[in-house]
């Protein structure tokens, strides 16, 4: 048989837009900076006349790439990887003699610097960016990333299949159109449980698939499960990892609601607050008698892991006991499908 | 006098009841049965099953509060206690536990054949008492148990206030009266772990109870430490052996 793969395709264009990118590329090029100050001058007042000239060329350069690759994205995207990386090369030679000049106007006091020193300095840094963001893109290449996600793929527990199914078996001579209606919600949520869930979904996909989930859990515990969504500033199109909200509300009702015999609700407040998207989960907290911490911290990392793929740091997840009860709170970027 | 089979179903979830009870139904054109009773969770089945009898229980074992396996040691203090059947879900650990103590189970959802089968086998097994039970405990009970004149005592756990181990028993104290336990010491303490206090060879003080400690001074000069309660006026004393407790309650 042909093997696959055999020539990995190039890495997707890195996405300068990405908070955590940026990050990276300060941080590289900042210590970049002090390692061209300490060769040139390995003692303690020596380098920092060295370093600080060029560090007041490094941070108005950085600020400038930055923003202009995240302003050229639109340019960029769909460009093959070698055309990005000559315009790129071009960009940051125009930045580096245009800001090169621009200092040695503005502060004249400063100019201290070499022009083909500032030149070689730029076009290593930008190499040595370009080859960082390459290898990267590499190791969250479509094929590492997709088994790493399938490896996380969210898993239902068995015990909440075997129980449906259980309750579907018991409406079927009392009430056969519910029964068939709660086969199809059993049958939508295994579908996305099944699926390659690498792509960002519309949250209204999401949505409804939690509800559905829920209407077959509201059908085995009845009035003891009590459910609030407040979706009214919901953005319904907002791109979501598929299943970050339905194991978090597994979670609750497995551990915030099956253990008592009394009713509980949960609450769910999903809304927009500028470009973040903002959802809070919020369930009774039953203490011990909610024991299984295992599974719950496994569906929380699990959650966690995923996020961090998809937005890197932009992306926030934490869990809090208040008096309320136990309340996970999820925060992830606003984006929507042009 | 009605010779059919007396059947109890206990289940948190009342699909699961009224499924069982549909297939039950369907079976007793097969099996001469009825079922008499139905509970929703394991503290509901204890009072139910003091009250009427039972030949066969069929006992989920995921409930709240008192899960099914705490109600079937519970209920091994009737005079007669039922046949008992457990039903699951999902639950491995569970179901390897009733494999190597040759406990009955069934997997939800049930199949009528496997349920027939099931009753058939516990009608040669009426009258028998289950021994074993507390190897298949996953966690800690919510009450004790003793039995009086044929019926079960239920003793929650938070009104107790100490064990002392006495000769054969264990005596319960709590507030209002005093029970006679049959199981060891050791036993409970290994059980209930932290929520106990053990001052004494023989003496388990529920940590809740416990108001301080206090030095009392002897004739021969030498003191001891005694355990104050809350609810009584009783003074449990510390053996010299124990006497860290005193310090390690208090520090923390």
């Amino acid at each position: 048989m042909a093997s696959i793969n055999q020539n990995t395709p190039p890495p997707a264009l890195p996405d300068f837009c990405n908070l955590g990118v940026m990050l990276r590329v300060m941080l590289i090029v900042n210590g970049l900076g002090v390692l061209a100050g300490m060769a040139r001058e390995p003692s303690w007042p020596g380098f920092l006349q060295e370093f600080l000239p060029l560090s007041v060329f490094i941070q108005p350069a950085l600020l400038a790439s930055l923003l202009s690759l995240c302003g050229l994205r639109r340019l960029f995207a769909g460009q093959p990887y070698r055309e990005f990386v000559v315009a790129v090369f071009i960009l940051e030679a125009a930045i580096g003699v245009g800001l090169f000049f621009s200092i040695g106007v503005l502060l004249p006091g400063e100019a201290s610097l070499a022009l083909p020193a500032v030149m070689v300095f730029t076009l290593v840094c930008t190499g040595i960016v370009l080859l960082y963001l390459n290898l990267r893109g590499r190791a969250l290449s479509p094929a590492i990333t997709e088994a790493r996600l399938q490896a996380l793929q969210a898993r239902i527990r068995p015990h909440f299949l075997f129980n449906s199914l259980t309750a579907v078996l018991s409406l079927m001579r009392a009430d056969p159109r519910r029964a068939e209606r709660v086969l199809e919600d059993l049958a939508d949520l295994f579908r996305v449980l099944m699926a390659d869930n690498r792509q960002l979904v519309p949250l209204q996909t999401e949505f409804v698939l939690c509800r559905q989930y829920l209407e077959i859990e509201q059908l085995r515990l009845g009035d003891r499960l009590r459910i609030a969504w407040h979706i009214d500033n919901m953005p319904e199109d907002a791109l979501v990892p598929p299943l970050i909200l339905q194991p978090l509300l597994e979670n609750a009702v497995y551990h915030g609601i099956e253990p008592v015999a009394e009713p509980g609700e949960i609450n769910i407040n999903i809304y927009r607050n500028r470009d973040q998207v903002i959802f809070v989960l919020r369930n009774p907290f039953r203490g011990e008698a909610g024991a299984h911490h295992q599974g719950n911290k496994m569906a929380l990392n699990n959650i966690r892991e995923r996020l961090a793929l998809h937005f890197d740091v932009e992306a926030e997840m934490k869990s809090q006991i208040l008096s309320s009860g136990y309340q996970v709170t999820i925060t992830i970027p606003y984006t929507t499908k042009r | 006098m009605d010779t059919r089979l007396k059947i109890v179903v206990v289940d948190d979830e009342l699909p699961a009841r009224n499924r069982l009870k549909e297939i039950l139904h369907d079976l007793s054109e097969h099996v001469a049965l009825s079922v008499v009773a139905e509970a929703s969770d394991g503290l509901k089945a204890v009072t139910l099953l003091n009250e009427i009898s039972a030949d066969i229980v069929l006992l989920d074992i995921r409930m709240p509060g008192m899960d099914g396996i705490e109600v079937a040691r519970h209920l091994q203090n009737l005079a007669a206690p039922p046949a008992i059947v457990f039903t699951t879900a999902f639950d491995a650990y569970a179901v390897k536990a009733f494999e190597l103590n040759a406990v009955d189970y069934l997997l939800k959802p049930i199949r009528r054949e496997r349920l027939q089968a099931a009753l058939e086998k516990a009608k040669g097994r009426l009258g028998v008492r289950l021994n074993g039970l507390e190897q298949l405990q996953q966690r800690a009970r919510s009450h004790l148990s003793v039995a009086e004149r044929g019926k079960i005592l239920l003793v929650p756990l938070t009104d107790v206030l100490y064990l002392r181990a006495e000769l054969k028993y264990v005596t319960i104290k709590t507030a209002e009266r005093e029970y006679l336990l049959e199981e060891s010491l050791t036993n409970i303490e290994e059980e209930f772990g932290e929520q106990f206090l053990r001052v004494h060879r023989a003496c388990l003080v529920a940590r809740s109870a416990v108001r301080g400690f206090e030095r009392v001074a002897e004739e021969s000069g030498d003191g001891h430490w005694v355990v104050l309660l809350t609810g009584s006026e009783e003074k449990l004393p510390v053996s010299r052996r124990q006497q860290h407790v005193v310090r390690e309650f208090k520090g923390g």
